[in-house]
């Protein structure tokens, strides 16, 4: 432990709780996917961290041949949305009707079929990411200097949050969608194609991991090994928050990252045990998460 | 107008029964040990190196060990390398820092495994379904990061070195642990143990107690089984089996790298019990055979062999869900005409 | 099948038999002189091809095919060629140790050479020391120096992080220079804190703080508020490889660049690349070898010429140097010692001085530490590189001593 006591100070606390909060943004980023996973097909999708690896990459791609960092944001999560459409009705369909843990062993098994796959199209070196010109430099927030991408992180993130619930919420879709999440017979039963339904979520899931990736690039390394990192991350946030829940995910990626955060003031080796005690003592205590409800909601 | 049984309905898809179990001919169960350790006799003439049948040994022991609980108890763990890994440094230090006798160290260590997964049981065995495998994830998780912090007594992340054993007392005689061949009767020789224990252990009332809660546990439950008490009992026995073959590693490899506590060796243990066949006896030394000598063999040829390994797996999941060694078992019952 | 033999071919069993035992009884005669005279030195050669270190496992297995090759050109060893053996350890230290005991008790490997990651060289060392057989780590760690990892025929041919972080500090470190640390939480990242605060006590620079990262941790951002609070003259970054490429990229963007110097105790070659020359321009730091070095080091012209001339014009990079330094000093010892057995390698090893691409280098006696200079670089802005390869710029080269090792007793061993 290093002489941490020392240097507290108010504008330092803050600081540090404002890094908190945007580092919940990518974590939030993480457990939104993964929650309407769980909550509209019962998956634990295992390779969910490498979708987010697979979104940077495909940043990266774009951003090659367009130049645009903004043609990568747009673009490269709907390309990932895409595979992951692919994946739902090739692999993960065939499995309705079997062990729950049937669709959780087989993106485990995905997940390395996806890294490979980028180190033999990427190469396994990490491939730097420019932060984009408009965004790059620091802001000073008068408690501190913080990267102005950062804040744009937050910003988007905060944007997907607000469609998302009026999506959910407000739309004569999402209705269907929080209809097929808690009750999949009755939808059927009202002739409403439940298969079809799936197949969207599942990838739009995909899509709003990809989305992290592209996000996240230009703040770390693009290398094929950055979504194991965030795996453990990300099913702790879920978890936390309620497996399904979309406000869970919010509130647990914030707390989290807050969590994170101040640990680092004192003990940052602590971090990450501290991630999996909370996560282990939500599971065993509460297991639906703080939010979790069955079925989908917000 | 409930057409359908509510549990069916409020479950999320594919939430049906479990994987229901091969069926195993009568005749053969008295039969499984004495015959997979003969199997196993023939492994270094049959595989390129012996370092790597040791290796098959010591994964198919802690496959079967898994095997256990995720084959015959229907209950998916996804941190079972917290019980190697456990069985592997407590050897490891025994040795190292005590200077015990190998074989004593040997069975601290599997004490240890069994009663971290004691612990880990207890507290995870309330979980249902999807949760249990996550509680495990994590708890196993926090093992990993423990073990990283104490450096002073685990080494960290560049594991634990300095126990070396070359010879190992046996009475007026030893060992000499260096030599290949003699490595490796020494590990068939716990293994063959092993094997019996286990074999008995699914043939007495408690074996078919387990598969009973596997196919339907509030049936069992309504049956009059203790089913709280038979998971922990199969969760320690389990965690058992996996120490012993931590503790084996730790004499074949003459390290203990924190690996050995990661989820990738979680993760292991469930791709070779599926690619064998859980549920099945020597089904999981088939898949440690197969995905040993796989990595061995694609990564001869190529750096990519994960995209095999991952692949394989998948296509597994899809089409052989009963694993190598259960499909042909199918098979072969099929064709005797169910005993 | 006998009877089906002298039914089917002309040949009848009985001659078939005699021939064979004919050919058999020549073979076992004539055997040996053939086998020995044609039996290759086999260097065993773990290297993590899979996983993040991919392209240093590669450049490193070029940079020893390419001693190999020169030593077989040369003649051998009295017409006995080298054989590389390469395995991938999978940067796993446990299939390390797997590896290494295929490639002594299968492959009859002579001699092993190799692995990145400090981990997987305590394995290997863990194997080959209880089996007697010579091993040269080519991984940069103090661990192996100490004398409880240590045996006769434990070999370290790499810098330690003792080594670059005193050359690094008595280059950018001065009286009273506030210095700030953030360092990996692992062993390799405390020793390389260990190293610059010994070497910054003794030149009188002040700690302004430390921070301590999780290992392998993807993002920075809360640790910085408080290196900028603490404020240092000099970021001293303490880790590697992703971690190096992540943190400097991080420290880059949170503007920490222009409030403190950034030092780091390795430079590296693909951590740049991954890292991007925007983020690591002006960070100072140590490496083994980097290919400008020819300018003014005749060794490593020659180095750097054959590389081109056998890999397409390619140059050599700090890591994959070690594959020919340690591969071909040690053929250099297999030469000298006129034979491949353990015991007299090991002492013309112990012997030898040879310049192979960076200028002089020896062995210590008591730890079997390769005595070497260190370079001190900096990483180059885009606008000034001339051309792809052109990372970084040589600030100094800090020639090999023995005074820049710890010495023996604080090691542990006993003279």
């Amino acid at each position: 432990m290093t002489s941490a006591f020392a240097a507290l100070d108010l504008e330092l606390i803050a600081m540090q709780l404002f890094s908190g909060v945007a580092l919940g943004a990518v974590f939030v980023m993480l457990a939104l996917g993964l929650s309407i996973i769980f909550g509209m097909l019962g998956i634990v999708n295992f390779a969910h961290g490498n979708f987010f690896m697979v979104g940077a990459y495909a940043g990266v791609f774009v951003m090659e041949r367009t130049g645009s960092f903004w043609a990568a944001l747009l673009v490269g999560p709907l390309l990932v949305g895409a595979m992951g459409l692919l994946v739902e009705r090739f692999l993960i369909r065939p499995l309705a009707g079997r062990s729950p843990d049937d669709p959780l062993l087989l993106t485990f098994g995905l997940g390395y079929v996806l890294v490979e796959g980028v180190r033999i199209l990427f190469g396994s070196d990490g491939l730097p990411f420019a932060t984009p010109e408009e965004l790059s430099g620091v802001a000073d927030l008068g408690i501190g200097y913080f990267p102005i991408y950062r804040l744009f992180v937050v910003g988007v993130v905060a944007l997907v949050l607000v469609v998302l619930w009026y999506g959910l919420e407000r739309t004569r879709l999402g209705l269907i969608v929080r209809a097929g999440a808690r009750d999949p017979e009755i939808l059927r039963v009202l002739g409403i194609d439940i298969q079809r339904l799936w197949l969207w979520v599942f990838g739009l899931g995909i899509a709003l991991a990809a989305l992290g990736g592209v996000l996240a690039a230009p703040m770390r390394s693009v290398n094929p090994e950055m979504g194991n990192v965030v795996l453990g991350e990300a099913f702790a946030v879920t978890v936390i928050g309620g497996m399904g829940s979309l406000m869970g995910s919010v509130v647990a990626g914030l707390l989290v990252g807050i969590v994170v955060s101040m640990t680092a003031l004192v003990a940052p080796e602590m971090a990450s045990i501290a991630m999996f005690a909370f996560m282990a003592l939500v599971l065993l205590i509460r297991p639906q998460g703080l939010f979790g409800k069955p079925g989908l909601g917000v | 107008m409930q057409t359908l049984d509510q549990s069916v309905v409020d479950a999320p898809p594919g939430a049906v029964n479990p994987r229901p179990a091969p069926r195993v001919t009568a005749g053969f169960s008295r039969w499984r040990a004495p015959l997979s350790i003969l199997a196993l006799l023939t492994l270094p003439f049959l595989l390129p190196s012996q370092a790597l049948a040791v290796n098959v040994l010591i994964y198919g022991l802690y496959a079967v060990g898994y095997n256990l609980l995720y084959g015959y108890t229907g209950l998916l763990s996804f941190g079972h390398a917290a019980f190697f890994g456990t069985g592997a440094y407590v050897t490891g230090i025994a040795i190292g820092a005590y200077g015990l006798h190998p074989l004593l160290a040997m069975g601290l260590g599997t004490v240890a495994a069994s009663a971290l997964a004691l612990t880990v049981g207890a507290v995870s065995i309330r979980s249902r379904g999807i949760y249990f495998a996550m509680v495990t994830l994590a708890l196993a998780q926090l093992v990993y990061y423990a073990a990283l912090q104490a450096s002073s007594w685990t080494g960290g992340e560049n594991g634990l070195r300095g126990f070396t054993v070359s010879r190992i007392a046996l009475g007026p005689a030893s060992l000499d642990i260096l030599d290949p061949q003699v490595k490796y009767l020494f590990v068939l020789a716990f293994v063959g143990v092993a094997l019996a224990l286990i074999s008995r252990i699914l043939a007495s009332p408690f074996g078919a107690a387990i598969e009973a809660i596997r196919e339907n546990e509030t049936r069992a439950r309504a049956c009059g089984f203790d089913v709280e008490r038979s998971k922990l009992l199969a969760f320690v026995l389990s965690g058992l089996f996996c120490g012993l073959g931590g503790a084996l590693s730790a004499i074949h490899l003459s390290i203990v790298p924190l690996d050995s506590l990661a989820y990738h060796t979680s993760g292991m243990a469930v791709v070779m019990t599926l690619v064998g066949g859980a549920g099945t006896f020597f089904g999981p030394f088939v898949g440690a055979l197969v995905v040993l000598v796989l990595e061995d063999v694609f990564s001869l040829w190529t750096p990519h062999w994960q995209l095999a390994l991952g692949t394989v797996f998948i296509l597994f999941v899809l089409f052989l869900p009963r694993g190598l060694w259960g499909a042909a078992l199918e098979r072969f019952a099929f064709r005797r005409g169910r005993s | 099948m006998i009877e089906q033999g002298s039914r089917h071919g002309s040949v009848s069993r009985r001659t078939l038999v005699r021939g064979l035992t004919a050919v058999g009884a020549l073979a076992g005669v004539g055997m040996p002189f053939v086998a020995r005279a044609a039996e290759p030195i086999r260097i065993g050669f773990p290297t993590p091809v899979t996983g993040p270190f991919g392209a240093e496992a590669k450049d490193q297995i070029r940079s020893a095919e390419l001693a190999v090759k020169q030593f077989n050109e040369a003649g051998g060893l009295n017409g006995r060629m080298a054989e590389l053996l390469v395995r991938d350890d999978k940067l796993n230290p446990g299939e390390a140790a797997t590896r290494t005991l295929e490639l002594i008790e299968k492959d009859k490997a002579h001699f092993i050479v190799g692995a990145l990651s400090s981990a997987v060289q305590l394995s290997v060392n863990e194997i080959t020391r209880s089996r007697k057989v010579l091993y040269v780590s080519i991984s940069q760690s103090d661990t192996i120096n100490e004398a409880k990892d240590f045996s006769r025929y434990t070999f370290h041919e790499a810098l330690n992080p003792h080594m670059t972080t005193a050359a690094v500090a008595k280059h950018a470190f001065k009286k009273g220079t506030r210095v700030a640390y953030l360092v990996a939480d692992y062993a390799y990242g405390h020793e390389m804190l260990r190293g610059f605060k010994r070497a910054a006590a003794a030149i009188g620079a002040e700690t302004a703080g430390e921070i301590l990262h999780p290992f392998g941790a993807p993002d920075y951002s809360t640790f910085m508020p408080r290196l900028r609070s603490m404020r240092p003259d000099i970021l001293c970054i303490c880790n590697f490889g992703r971690d190096q490429a992540n943190s400097i990229k991080q420290a880059n963007d949170f503007g920490l660049k222009k409030a403190a110097r950034i030092v780091v105790p390795v430079l590296l070659h693909n951590q740049r690349l991954a890292g991007g020359a925007d983020a690591f321009e002006d960070v100072v730091g140590a490496s083994n070898y980097y290919w400008r070095l020819e300018e003014t080091v005749p060794s490593a012209k020659a180095f750097n010429d054959a590389f081109r001339a056998a890999y397409a014009n390619a140059i050599p990079t700090d890591y994959g140097a070690y594959g020919y330094t340690a591969v071909r000093s040690l053929l250099m010892a297999v030469k000298a010692a006129g034979d491949t057995d353990t015991h007299k390698v090991i002492a013309a090893l112990e012997g030898l001085t040879y310049d192979v691409a960076k200028g002089p280098e020896r062995y210590r006696a008591c730890d079997h530490q390769a005595i070497q200079s260190v370079l001190i670089t900096e990483s180059r802005k885009k606008s000034e590189m001339q051309g792809e390869a052109d990372l970084f710029r040589i600030l100094e080269v800090e020639a090999g001593s023995e005074a820049a090792l710890r010495t023996c007793d604080e090691l542990g061993h006993r003279a």
